[in-house]
């Protein structure tokens, strides 16, 4: 009996020691000395350096999706219908779950690196002993800044694929621009774009808390110790936050619908 | 700067990792306004020691008393501002690698107070000069040697002038002049804050002649000797001799060269290849 619940204590307690760190995260919005400036260096690190991959991303995905949309609708003639299909496919589902995505591979796995090597270095003790409160000096900074970073991405990720989307089948090949955008204009509604940011925004936490508490927690691996920790805790990381991401994107897209 | 002067006391701790015990019924006493050495070899458990002294691992059993208070029946935020007044050096220095040698030297006070920036700067920089650093302020960490990094973790330990300071091996890594700096310079800081109660471990025979009031010395985790310099020159205990004599002991020495025949033909197939 006691070996068949082993593995789901464990789990309870880790799901709950997750909590506990996000928690704390937030709490110590209130406590942290000078926030402002850490949280616009995080939104550097994590919204600018991650904004050309999402730039890219995002146009072949409009590319692709226009191209693709393009001879589906035509085997219906159903081609007015294609710039409707493509702005919701992209706002409700690519925009947010790709963006993240990205950014977990961009940005989360290096802070994962980033603040596990701080861990098997001391420096979190040394944070500690100087009365810093290590979640408070690199956590928090991190989230306030995804929550700001993850929506802007997101809806330059749906602008850029919509762009890529007119020229895959508008320049390209020949639906009319007007037939396009006045689906566009049409079909999306104000539910749409809030359903894109709240999801933005939940996958903003997912992202920050899994890799942040990897990192974090580094130097308690199993499966490894010093250097080794640290990579295993950021592959973890990319895997945790993308399957994640997908649970996830289900769950919200079952309410929101 | 607190005017109190703390003492430190432990009785009967037990404490390592996890289930891994480094210090069994360890008792000591580090008495106020002193500087007290610890010495040990290598591995004996006094980077253990000051971790358990600092919370930063919790003992099994045992109390710490710091200026009377137990530390055990505390709670967390109490330990926490109590532990405001520890200046910490760590072993390999613990500087954020991400910012400036001014910038983690200055960290302490940037995150605890609200003076503007130029004032935070030049108190880092005037405390860089102590350790000889201050050419260096905008070098990152990963730009320094080794004893370059420790100097700067004692810029920061000692930026907030604390009424305690613990320092991990604060002269192993530098030179013989460099050392005597940084003796002199606890012995400056002593001399400029009577209360200041200090513990230095050390390996520095050298430094422990210069600087040390009280010497603990440590052997597998238990106390092998407590008490004064003069004390500790005096004792006739064989260990303690050979820790001061700086003497081998007989039963390690190199009998044979440790390769098997087998390996050292495998080697030379090598090296001739
Ligand atoms: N993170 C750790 N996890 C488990 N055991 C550890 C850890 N760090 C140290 N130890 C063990 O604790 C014991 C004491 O180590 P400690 O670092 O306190 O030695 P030390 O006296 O500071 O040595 P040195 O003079 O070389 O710094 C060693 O046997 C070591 O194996
Ligand atoms: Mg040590």
């Amino acid at each position: 009996m006691k070996e068949i619940c082993a593995p789901a204590i464990a789990l309870l307690h880790r799901l709950g020691d997750m909590a506990c760190f996000l928690a704390d995260g937030f709490r110590q919005t209130f406590r942290t000395r000078r926030l402002a400036g850490k949280v616009l260096r995080q939104v550097y690190v994590i919204g600018a350096n991650s904004m050309f991959v999402i730039l890219l991303i995002g146009l072949f995905t409009g590319l692709v999706l226009g191209l693709q949309a393009f001879y589906a609708m035509s085997m219906f003639g159903a081609q007015g219908m294609l710039g409707s299909l493509l702005a919701l496919t992209l706002i409700r589902e690519m925009a947010p779950v790709l963006t993240a995505v990205m950014i977990t591979a961009r940005a989360g796995s290096a802070m994962t690196a980033e603040i596990g090597v701080m861990r098997i270095s001391d420096q979190i003790d040394a944070l500690e002993v100087m009365d810093i409160h290590p979640i408070g000096y690199l956590v928090t900074p991190r989230l306030l800044a995804s929550l700001i970073t993850f929506p802007l991405l997101t809806s330059i990720f749906t602008v850029i694929g919509i762009f890529g989307g007119y020229l895959s089948s508008c320049v390209l090949l020949t639906l009319n621009e007007g037939r396009y955008f006045s689906g566009i204009e049409s079909s999306v509604t104000m539910d749409d774009i809030q359903g894109c940011f709240l999801k933005a925004a939940v996958f903003a936490v997912i992202v920050i808390l899994v890799c942040c508490y990897q990192g974090y927690n580094a130097h308690l691996r199993k499966d490894g110790k010093g250097a080794e920790a640290v990579g295993n805790a950021t592959t973890s990381a990319v895997v945790m936050s993308c399957v994640l991401i997908l649970v996830a994107d289900y769950v919200l897209t079952s309410f929101l619908l | 700067m607190n005017k109190e002067a703390w003492d430190i006391s432990i009785e009967s701790l037990n404490g390592g990792y996890g289930s891994h015990l480094v210090l069994r019924d360890f008792s000591a006493v580090m008495p106020a306004g002193t500087i007290t050495t610890i010495l040990g070899e290598s591995g004996c458990g006094k980077t253990t020691l000051l971790r358990l002294l600092l919370g930063l691992n919790r003992p099994q059993s045992g109390r710490i008393l710091f200026g009377g208070r137990d530390v055990c029946a505390m709670s967390d935020r109490q330990f926490h501002k109590l532990r405001r007044r520890f200046g910490v050096l760590f072993q390999d220095g613990a500087l954020l690698s991400s910012l400036t040698l001014a910038e983690n030297v200055a960290l302490p006070l940037v995150e605890h107070t609200r003076l503007p920036r130029k004032v935070l700067r030049d108190a880092a920089l005037r405390t860089l000069e102590l350790v000889g650093l201050d050419k260096f302020a905008d070098f990152y960490p990963g730009e320094l040697s080794g004893g370059m990094r420790k100097r700067a973790g004692l810029a920061r330990a000692i930026v907030t002038e604390p009424p305690v300071l613990f320092c991990d091996e604060p002269t192993s890594g530098l030179d013989p002049i460099t050392a005597a700096q940084m003796d002199q310079l606890l012995l400056d800081m002593k001399a400029c804050y009577p209360h200041m109660t200090t513990v230095v471990v050390t390996h520095d025979l050298g430094s422990v002649e210069h600087i040390a009031e009280h010497v603990l010395v440590l052997k597998e985790g238990r106390s092998a000797f407590s008490g004064s310099k003069e004390e500790l020159y005096a004792a006739d205990d064989p260990y303690l001799r050979r820790f001061l004599d700086r003497k081998y002991e007989e039963s390690r020495r190199m009998a044979a060269p440790p390769l098997d025949s087998s390996v050292r033909e495998a080697l030379s197939e090598w090296l001739d290849d």
